[in-house]
């Protein structure tokens, strides 16, 4: 459990000044990454809204080592530096503890990056992976992900007269994480910084490789004033729509249990790229998200009982 | 003292990667480069080496990790050959990009499709501008001899380096060569001392930042002068090589080039069956010479004009095309290095061995035929290139 005392007396190491959007997650979920971490980390990031908007040449907001390579190979990208510390630390060339933090967006790592993501969990690396995910390609403009909730607009799945957004339901890809057997995958959001500060400390304890991924809100591709970011993730948490949860060494376990069920359509109307959901004629679409959701909760409470 | 032995291409290149010891191989599995690796991770495994092997799931994410492990400060290489190649042609750029001094062993083997596994040179010349220096070798003991010099040649231009070998012919034709012993190759290539790594946790630094329109162009053009910069650098381990090796490495080759009238331009295995075709040319009298170029990238242009520049009719001899309606990569570059000589020769183009079609002596005592033809004011066709070998 992190306290708040103990983390206001570190050091920032992601600085202000960069370039992202306000009211952007990321920031924030950057910030309590590193806040989290209690040894030195090199961070790898794939491509995206991140990347472009933390390291404009001859600026960066990072003051941890930092790289990019391209879109769709930070886990590959990663896996050679942490190849590298341990060859080097062999060779008594380097005597320094180090983590190794991967990171990507929805679509670096749900589409592009899942075949490196893969590769590099099954080989075993001592990395963290986190996906901030943030449900479509929004550096380049709000285009549809395999991460896209059904029934989101985005430019690429947009709400015409035929087709109400996004018809396909978003792809798992915490479980298909979970399926690499890897000892810890987790889902964690910012608006709840205690919980995903917590994980993140216990993927660095981790000797091997770890997943989380993080629900990072979008205020451009979502469409809900900037200063709704927490707010809108918590609300995430309490639909069930993104449970916070943990599965260490094959043990599900949920790390917030929900009090009161929130309706997902309640969510959903705060959010633009839903809006035309509720036109009349489209309810049995929301019937069936909330359906989905419902069921998928079902599944991770029996889950947890295993 | 030189140990001599019968080796293939392949297991000369992964004994000179034995012997170099590297801190990171990042490799995946391709026929006809396979067995580099193959026989790469048993020298580990064995523990005859404490080199880390990373088995990528793909030939994107192998360059990946090896761009990862050399910006991390860490000696790396890696190998692959044809689509393998492909793949990874977008990290070939950002491997450059970022200045990474990588050491790939590239076997020489055609593009799909049609899906083939023997040698052209198709895979290579079409990253013959991803600023990579290209080192083509003639047999496996060039092979062997290169990939000791590149480790010094990356490491000290900061640029990747690819070292290609012939599919099949030199990768897996049987040759009797000369090894370095184990000391001599450790003595040659040095101890590593990278200027900057990700793992300096003391002193932070970001690679792979975002250039707008007001850095990139200064930034490419820095790595453009390295490239341009690079032909001493090669000229230079070449000779400090041939103290150690008695066996000397410029950037081109020429035999019997010097009172030639007429020449072939080659790259790769089909330099050596040249060189029995002049052989037996000169001992009818001919005046037939021949040119190799070792070092595709830079491109020695002038190197090759002073050396060219008396010789009567020039054939190129391309292994593969550009399939561009001008014939192949390698004319092209000859042509523009002759441009600017006051008297040219008049040089053809054979497209020749694509997807691994024998290339004989027949084949190449027809081009000098040719040749003779054109230089005693013969009729030139007007065909971007000739096709040697091929039905039609």
């Amino acid at each position: 459990m992190a306290k708040l005392k103990d983390l206001s007396k570190k050091q920032e190491l992601l600085s202000g000044g960069h370039r992202a959007c306000a009211g952007c997650a990321h920031p924030i979920a950057i910030r309590q990454i590193l806040m989290a971490a209690n040894m030195p980390v090199v961070i790898g990031c794939a491509t995206g809204c991140l990347e472009v908007t933390t390291t404009i040449f001859p600026y960066t907001a990072w003051k941890v080592p930092f790289i990019h390579s391209a879109f769709e190979n930070s886990a590959a990208t990663v896996s050679g530096v942490e190849t590298a510390y341990r060859a080097l630390k062999k060779r008594g060339k380097l005597d320094k503890d180090i983590k190794f933090i991967a990171l990507g967006g929805d679509g670096g790592t749900y589409d592009i990056g899942f075949q490196s993501l893969s590769g590099a969990m099954e080989r075993g690396h001592n990395m963290i992976y986190i996906c901030l995910d943030n449900g479509a390609y929004m550096n380049t403009g709000i285009q549809r992900s395999s991460a896209t909730p059904k029934g989101a607009h985005t430019t690429t799945s947009p709400a015409g007269k035929v087709i109400p957004g996004k018809r396909e339901f978003r792809k798992d890809m915490t479980s298909c994480m979970i399926a690499h057997n890897i000892p810890y995958i987790a889902q964690a959001v910012p608006s709840m910084w205690n919980d995903l500060v917590t994980k993140v400390q216990k993927a660095i304890a981790v000797d091997g490789p770890a997943f989380i991924n993080i629900l990072v809100p979008c205020r451009l591709g979502w469409g809900y004033p900037p200063e709704d970011t927490i707010e809108i993730g918590r609300e995430a948490i309490t639909s069930c729509y993104w449970p916070l949860y943990e599965v260490e060494n094959g043990k599900y376990k949920i790390t917030h249990a929900i009090k009161e069920k929130t309706s997902i359509a309640d969510w959903m109307k705060k959010q633009v790229r839903f809006k035309h959901l509720f036109n009349p004629g489209n309810e049995s679409i929301l019937e069936e998200i909330q359906a989905r959701i419902d069921q998928d909760w079902e599944r991770l409470n029996e889950l947890c009982k295993m | 003292m030189a140990k001599r032995v019968a080796m293939t291409g392949n297991e000369a290149m992964a004994e000179a990667m034995r012997q170099i010891n590297p801190d990171v191989v990042a490799a995946y599995p391709i026929t006809p480069a396979t067995e580099i690796v193959q026989i790469f991770s048993s020298f580990v495994a064995d523990g005859l080496i404490d080199t880390e092997f990373v088995n990528a799931e793909s030939e994107h994410s192998a360059m990946s990790a090896c761009i990862g492990s050399a910006a991390a400060g860490a000696r790396t290489m890696t190998s692959t050959s044809s689509q393998g190649l492909g793949l990874m042609w977008e990290m070939l750029y950002i491997a450059s990009g970022l200045r990474l001094p990588i050491v790939m062993a590239e076997v020489n083997r055609a593009l799909s499709a049609p899906i083939n596994i023997h040698c052209d040179h198709s895979d290579t010349m079409g990253a013959r501008d991803a600023g990579w220096i290209q080192i083509f070798s003639e047999n496996a003991q060039e092979a062997y001899d290169n990939m000791i010099q590149a480790v010094r040649i990356a490491e000290r231009v900061l640029l990747p380096i690819m070292v290609t070998t012939d599919g099949f012919i030199i990768s897996h034709g049987m040759e009797t060569m000369e090894l370095l012993s184990d000391d001599e190759v450790k003595g040659f290539i040095g101890e590593y001392k990278p200027q900057h790594s990700i793992l300096d946790v003391e002193h932070p630094i970001t690679v792979g930042a975002i250039d707008f329109t007001d850095y990139y162009f200064e930034h490419k053009r820095q790595q453009i002068e390295a490239m341009n910069t690079a032909i001493p650098h090669i000229v230079e381990i070449g000779k400090e090589f041939a103290q150690l090796s008695g066996r000397g490495y410029d950037l081109i080759e020429g035999y019997m080039l010097e009172d030639a009238k007429i020449a072939i331009v080659a790259l790769g295995s089909t330099v050596g069956t040249a060189r029995v075709v002049v052989d037996e040319l000169r001992n009818k009298g001919i005046k037939a010479g021949l040119l190799k170029i070792r070092v595709f990238r830079p491109f020695p242009a002038k190197e090759i004009a002073d050396v060219l520049q008396h010789v009567k009719t020039i054939a190129v001899m391309d292994r593969s095309d550009g399939v561009n309606g001008r014939g192949g990569p390698v004319f092209g570059e000859i042509l523009a290095a002759l441009y600017f000589l006051i008297e040219r020769p008049i040089v053809v183009n054979y497209i020749y061995g694509l997807g691994g079609r024998d290339t004989d002596m027949k084949q190449i005592q027809d081009v000098y035929k040719y040749l003779k033809i054109v230089a005693a004011g013969g009729l030139l066709n007007d065909r971007p290139a000739e096709y040697l070998g091929v039905r039609e």
